[in-house]
């Protein structure tokens, strides 16, 4: 039998969210259930209690963000982070360092500084939560354009599968900066985060029924309407229709995972009603 | 065979937070190229003949004394015109690679069998085309902005390679480029294996691409990692690592005659961004969780393509723990001074030299190196030796402390 259709269940024991205006998951998520406005006042990055304060400061914005959400996701699931393995996605890494890099291998090669370079790699906001942590659980860090975010979620799903043991989610992007801004426009910060396991806790959110299907773009879950302050011009603002189910009364929602593959998810929420 | 990684005599086995066993995946194609030629011909009869692919830097528009592994003709070979639009070194490296060892007529046949949405593709680099955004700066118009030839979005961002290769080998499916650098390709075998076992896909394309840019080389001599000469890998007299590209590519499929992925172990080293944990809890704790996934004990193991970089602190600690966990019989080596390291995709291209290794019965020494560092143990060679092998494992631990091991065989283990 062909398994595509095979549908698999994990619950969502943790949540986070961090985008400028909407600083956490309580006051995003009455935000993306469209009850409340977008607060006016921003934070321009978070300042992830994790790291010590020296670091918290020097901190790319990548990592500053990942760090935040993956922190507050494992809080909120009630779950020790340095047992537990990890998925990190990002669309573009880190832009900043990207431009940075570039701007200063065409002019002085020679002077790339060097703690900037080894922050460069795609995975180092993974590097660091690992470090702040203590954590020997492996984690990866994947990238499919403007599809991350799904094919992200999908190997976190598969972990569980295959494993049995769950698994942290965090996504984000940053902005772009510099001539490269013009290739990979991405305005802010955004950064998501999922504890997801196989079985329900005393602190699970929702459960979440997955399967994958072809398909295209078309069949692809919208997010709600832009509205000032609404963090939907972030390269990872693909990932708000999930979020925004998250916070209201589940539902399906269709993400892609390329241009003719969907991750098809049936969320359901404590508000999810469920009378036929 | 208990399930769990047991140890020589004496020795603590590596710990293991695996729960068990993995079914084997059929290797049912799989290609390299790098600096020692295009496909596995090449590839192997450069290790067989001890002959370097190292050349002094000719790549760096402002010179750095270091020698690099280099592919020839990348240059002048554009991709075809349907693919122009993600036409960069690496996509081009990417798809000479496609095109050795029936590699593309293989994808093309398990496409036909299982619909070009069962066949996913994982791939990794550590930095993909970003070479082509350092030419649009070197570039860039007096407005600021990037030239016209490479206004192309998708070749400035890291899925450039995964939406490549998925493209060229007209896939539909789950795709994902993978970027825990050194450790990338590697790690793209287990995310495969995952993603077959829980019924997502019925194959998967796995491998991965780097190719030579300024980020890295002059990166790498930002931290004073990189060396003059060509790298000696566990010489005592090491000065760092060579830089080299290439890329490489295998099918996994359920069933097949083999050589089999028998098994993979990850894990962080939770210690520093780009130096290796002292002791190599990490790279232990992945070399457990590969040996407990595929059944194999250390005394198992015919060969390990190490990781090998010949930087100061990786060697050591790679050296001591060979010498702790695995006897004397079995054979260790780092291949770098022939290819020089890939980075993102040393996964593959060891993988690969550890497939040719058990096909053509030879166990590669370490190439430029005279006299081994004392930490090495009895394992480690600098001679090439003929050898009938079995097992093999491919060891590629990357920064931010991201490990991989794969573990490779003939046969299937009962």
């Amino acid at each position: 039998m062909n398994a595509t259709g095979a549908a698999r269940t994990v619950f969502v024991n943790g949540i986070s969210f961090w985008a400028p205006q909407l600083p956490g998951w309580d006051v995003a998520a009455a935000v993306l259930r469209g009850v409340a406005q977008v607060p006016t006042v921003a934070q321009r990055r978070p300042s992830p209690e994790l790291l010590p304060p020296a670091e918290r400061r020097r901190a790319p914005d990548t990592v500053a963000v990942a760090a935040e959400v993956a922190m507050r996701a494992c809080v909120a699931a009630a779950v020790d982070p340095a047992g537990l393995a990890s998925v990190f996605s990002s669309v573009h890494g880190d832009l900043a360092i990207t431009d940075y890099m570039c701007e200063t291998l065409a002019r002085t090669p020679l002077l790339v500084s060097p703690t900037r370079f080894h922050n460069s790699v795609h995975n180092a906001a993974a590097g660091y939560w690992c470090i702040a942590t203590g954590c020997h659980a492996p984690y990866v860090m994947v990238s499919a354009f403007g599809h991350s975010f799904a094919t992200g979620l999908l190997e976190a799903f598969a972990q569980i599968a295959s494993d049995g043991a769950p698994v942290l989610y965090v996504a984000y992007d940053i902005e772009a900066c510099g001539p490269l801004a013009t290739m990979g426009p991405s305005r802010s910060l955004l950064g998501v985060g999922l504890v997801l396991a196989p079985e329900s806790s005393a602190r699970t959110v929702a459960q979440l029924t997955w399967s994958v299907r072809p398909g295209d773009g078309s069949a692809a879950t919208r997010p709600r309407a832009a509205r000032p302050g609404y963090p939907d011009d972030n390269a990872m603002s693909h990932c708000l229709p999930l979020f925004e189910t998250l916070a209201g009364a589940g539902g399906p929602v269709t993400l892609t995972l390329g241009p003719r593959s969907l991750l098809e998810l049936a969320v359901q929420t404590a508000q999810t009603d469920v009378r036929p | 065979m208990a399930v769990g990684a047991r140890s020589v005599a004496g020795s603590p086995a590596p710990p293991s937070r695996c729960l068990g066993r993995i079914p084997p995946l059929a290797i049912t194609a799989y290609t390299v190229c790098s600096a020692l030629g295009a496909g596995r011909a090449a590839n192997f009869q450069a290790l067989r003949m001890r002959r370097s692919g190292l050349r002094p830097n000719d790549f760096t528009g402002v010179p750095l004394a270091t020698w690099i592994g280099r592919v020839d003709g990348l240059e002048t070979k554009p991709l075809p015109e349907p693919f122009a639009a993600w036409d960069c070194r690496n996509n081009r490296l990417a798809w000479l690679a496609l095109q050795q060892d029936g590699f593309s007529d293989a994808v093309a046949g398990a496409r036909a069998r299982y619909g070009p949405d069962r066949v996913a593709v994982f791939v990794g680099t550590s930095t993909s085309s970003i070479g082509a955004s350092e030419e649009a700066y070197r570039q860039l118009t007096p407005e600021g902005l990037y030239p016209e030839a490479l206004r192309r979005p998708i070749i400035h961002t890291v899925h450039s390679l995964g939406e490549f290769v998925q493209h060229a080998l007209g896939l539909t499916g789950v795709c994902a480029t993978t970027a825990t650098a050194c450790s990338s390709s590697a790690k793209a075998f287990a995310q495969a294996e995952r993603m077959i076992r829980c019924g997502v896909a019925d194959a998967a394309v796995v491998g991965g691409v780097d190719s030579l840019c300024a980020s890295v080389l002059f990166g790498f001599n930002s931290l004073e990692l990189i060396s003059a000469e060509p790298c000696r890998p566990f010489d005592i007299a090491r000065h760092g690592i060579s830089v080299g590209e290439a890329g490489g590519f295998a099918l996994l499929e359920r069933d097949g005659p083999g050589p089999w992925l028998l098994g993979y172990g990850e894990s962080s080293d939770a210690h520093h961004m780009s130096s290796p944990h002292p002791e190599g809890l990490g790279a232990r704790l992945a070399l457990g969780d590969a040996l407990a996934r595929s059944g194999l004990t250390a005394a198992d193991i015919g060969y390990i393509n190490l990781h090998g970089t010949a930087s100061a602190r990786n060697d050591e600690v790679e050296a001591r723990l060979i010498a702790e966990l695995f006897p004397a019989t079995t054979r260790a080596s780092s291949t770098k001074g022939w290819t020089g390291h890939a980075l993102g995709a040393a996964g593959i291209v060891e993988a690969v030299i550890s497939l040719l290794a058990i096909d053509g019965g030879l166990a590669p020494g370490t190439l430029n190196t005279t006299e081994l560092d004392p930490a090495c143990g009895p394992q480690i060679r600098i001679d090439n030796e003929a050898l009938s092998l079995r097992f093999a494992l491919s060891q590629s631990f990357g920064f931010g402390g991201s490990n991989c091991v794969l573990a490779l065989g003939t046969e299937r283990v009962a």
